[in-house]
């Protein structure tokens, strides 16, 4: 019988996103997704952004989160859907971005059977999500996708899929969206424990060469304002991983710069070098810490500050950790600090700053030999910074093109810089920038990207037609895979495997047949004013095809397998002999 | 290090897979799996035996707690506790009849469970090692088929897992 009232599974579905406030989701239709695309076309609040692979929806839902406190929704069909989009929910996974992903299934009753376009979404996406769900009862739609955002937003965040089948999208029953979600065995951490936080000051207070590393959880947690006072408040050095950036003003002297691979000379050298490590919301990434058994040479005290307990110790050996959410905890630093108001022992801090600021001079800060024959790809993430007044929401791919963003790019606000760190995925900077540029309205949105992994989902140009999204891309075109040809090159021995790009397109036409404007830059005197006159043009998208020095290579490098304080500097610049320790 | 960890987690389809993968992900050892609902049929009990470094235990047990559908883990191996494993053996019913294999099945204390013309079943309850005792004192040329259980953990006293 059916009672007044009820709705369709595919009509709950969309209550719920309407109830979480989602005003876009990203994705693409087939026909296990039908009935819920049907939903979404008979109301008008939440809107729908048609991408033209799904791979692309889930980066943009991606994009649309780190950008925003809000979570990014994407919705795909069964089978090849769902597939296109584990590289999404894969990179979304690594770095713990909150999203949620609907996904037809085949019907109910079909399921196993090898259905034309059945897959198991819930075992493919098994390892690369938070939590997943296959619904089996019309009624647990709403329950269910409320538990999704919940657990997606919650904790150490994360994607969390929700798979639908056909059948049950069709199926009705009352809608009822007002129940509290009760996980009774998923209890996020809250508050730090305050015996904890002592033990943590008390060994801050005792340092003589401190040093503050902080991850891409101090953004998630929304605690850049308290990790910002309280660096300040110690007045210790302070590193930003990769993921962390704009945490903490990138323009400040505090700030060493970012450490590990890529990073810098001095960033390196504290971590390695310091005797007293606190970690916040960062994890001893492979490449942020180098080689573990060389970070581990160096005898330090570590405090380490996550959400997540699985974080703690899995890496490095940790002395002092702190769970909890890190806005909260910070703030009970902040409030213990003040209370105690023990200042550390100023005159080590200056021996030990003294110590930084040589390896800052030896290391030369970030500089490249510029050529007025030739665009170095560093000038150009230059002028970008400038052009642009360091206020862009910048995303990037991946490659050479991504780490100089990263060193050049003085990041001064948390959810500003928009990579994937932890997957590397080419192909995230174009459908990422679409998320951002949609729940940013109005704000200078740049796509920072290479040749190869520009053409990695392209046709996402395409749909950025269709919404009148008036992203930048500034594609460093070296044509050469430049990341791979320069490991080829110093590893390889200047083999360079399928690392060259043959055959490119004229990205200016190309761009151009998208409904777009293309420009094309080979001089060094051209780079600047074709910024201007780009940025300037609010309502367009504007692909700026940067001919750069194929040849150039990122410095500093800590090559794989080695240890921080084993970074390369660039051969071509001067490095003055200064002291260690 | 051999560790013997016990969890409760939400009887749900797909819950044991989770547990499987991450061991299989993260390159953890199970020894032994074993896993049925409690007495409170909304939840099952787990006891996996595994072995690493103390490192890769506290992770193991970190990476359990962390997986939404496991309610509750609890390290056995941190405090004095029991282990027992269901063996059934089927061996020809000329070698039950023998009086090696009788005396093995009285130290052993096992129970014949299953006789037919030419077969003989037995079942056995013990700690692991006993039960590769119990194989090795009947010569695995003589035994037709062997099936365990992997052992099911309890702590002794009153460390009690429960909801
Ligand atoms: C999907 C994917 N495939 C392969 C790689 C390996 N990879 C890392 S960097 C890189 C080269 C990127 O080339 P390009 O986009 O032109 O940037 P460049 O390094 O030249 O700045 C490759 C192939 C990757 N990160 N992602």
């Amino acid at each position: 019988m059916e009672l007044a009232g009820e709705l369709t599974g595919a009509e709950i579905t969309v209550r719920c996103l309407q109830e979480e406030g989602v005003e876009y989701i990203f994705g693409y239709p087939g026909g296990a997704a039908l009935h819920i695309y049907d939903a979404l076309f008979r109301q008008d609040k939440v809107k729908h952004i048609l991408v033209r692979h799904e791979q692309a929806a889930v980066h943009a839902a991606d994009g649309y989160s780190r950008s925003s406190e809000k979570i990014g929704v994407a919705l795909v069909t069964s089978g090849p859907g769902i597939t296109n989009a584990v590289t999404g929910i894969a990179t979304a996974y690594m770095d713990s971005i909150p999203m949620v992903v609907i996904s037809g299934q085949v019907p109910s009753t079909m399921i196993g059977e090898d259905a034309f376009q059945e897959v198991d979404a819930v075992g493919i996406t098994r390892p690369c999500v938070k939590h997943n769900f296959l619904i089996k009862d019309v009624r647990d739609i709403a329950p269910t996708i409320k538990k999704a955002f919940y657990l997606a937003r919650s904790g150490r965040p994360g994607p969390v899929l929700v798979d639908i089948p056909k059948d049950i999208s069709f199926q009705k029953t009352t809608f009822n969206y007002s129940d509290p979600v009760v996980i009774r065995s998923y209890n996020p951490p809250g508050e730090g424990d305050m015996n904890q936080v002592r033990k943590a000051i008390q060994l801050l207070m005792t340092a003589k060469r401190p040093m503050m590393y902080s991850g891409g959880g101090v953004i998630l947690s929304g605690a850049s304002a308290e990790l910002t006072e309280l660096v300040r408040l110690l007045g210790f050095p302070c590193t930003n991983t990769l993921m962390g950036l704009g945490a903490y003003p990138a323009t400040d002297k505090l700030f060493v710069g970012m450490p590990g691979m890529h990073g810098t000379y001095e960033a390196c050298m504290a971590m390695q070098n310091c005797d007293v490590l606190i970690a916040i919301g960062a994890r001893f990434d492979d490449r942020v810490v180098g080689k573990v058994e060389h970070f581990n040479q160096v005898q330090r005290k570590i405090i380490h500050l996550d959400i997540d307990p699985s974080s703690i110790a899995k890496r490095v050996k940790v002395d002092v950790p702190v769970v909890g959410d890190l806005k909260r905890v910070l703030n009970q630093f902040l409030v213990e600090l003040r209370s105690i108001k023990q200042k550390p022992n100023a005159a080590d801090l200056a021996v030990w700053w003294k110590q930084v600021n040589d390896w800052r001079f030896k290391g030369g800060g970030l500089k490249y030999n510029n050529s007025t024959e030739i665009i170095k790809p560093q000038y150009v993430i230059e002028k970008l910074y400038e052009v642009t007044g360091g206020d862009a929401f910048v995303t990037s791919d991946v490659g050479q093109h991504q780490m100089w963003a990263a060193q050049y790019y003085k990041f001064i606000k948390p959810r500003r810089w928009i990579n994937s760190g932890g997957l590397g995925t080419m192909g995230f900077g174009l459908p990422a920038a679409m998320g951002v540029q949609l729940i940013n309205p109005g704000a200078t949105v740049a796509c920072v990207t290479g040749e190869g992994s520009i053409q990695m989902n392209i046709q996402e140009l395409s749909t950025c037609k269709q919404f009148h999204l008036p992203i930048k891309v500034v594609s460093l075109n070296n044509r050469y895979l430049g990341m791979v040809r320069q490991w080829q090159e110093f590893f390889h021995g200047n083999r360079y495997a399928e690392s060259y790009m043959d055959a490119l397109p004229d990205f200016v036409k190309l761009t151009e047949s998208y409904g777009h404007i293309g420009m094309r830059i080979d001089k060094p005197s051209d780079v600047e004013p074709a910024l201007r006159e780009a940025f300037s043009r609010k309502k367009d998208l504007v692909f700026m095809d940067f001919q750069t020095d194929p040849t150039e290579n990122v410095f500093p490098m800590v090559p794989g397998g080695k240890g921080l304080s084993e970074v390369m500097l660039d051969p071509n610049m001067p490095h003055p002999e200064v002291e260690d320790l | 290090m051999r560790h013997i960890i016990s969890l409760l987690m939400e009887n749900e389809a797909g819950t044991l897979s989770r547990i499987a993968g991450l061991f299989s992900a993260r390159g953890y050892n199970i020894e032994s799996l074993s896993v049925a609902p409690t007495e409170d049929p909304t939840l099952s009990r787990m006891t996996i035996v595994t072995s690493g470094s103390d490192a890769v235990i506290e992770q193991i047990n970190k990476q359990l707690n962390k997986l939404i559908d496991v309610v509750a883990v609890m390290d056995l191996s941190d405090g004095e506790h029991l282990e027992r494993e269901l063996m059934l053996v089927k061996v020809p019913a000329a070698v039950a009849a023998s009086e090696a294999f009788k005396r093995a099945m009285a130290v052993f204390q096992g129970r014949f469970i299953d006789t037919s013309n030419s077969t003989c079943t037995v079942e056995l309850t013990d700690i692991g090692v006993k039960l590769d005792e119990f194989l090795q004192a009947v010569g695995r040329d003589q035994i037709l088929e062997t099936v365990r259980t992997g052992a099911s953990g309890i702590a002794r006293g009153e460390r009690i897992l429960k909801l």
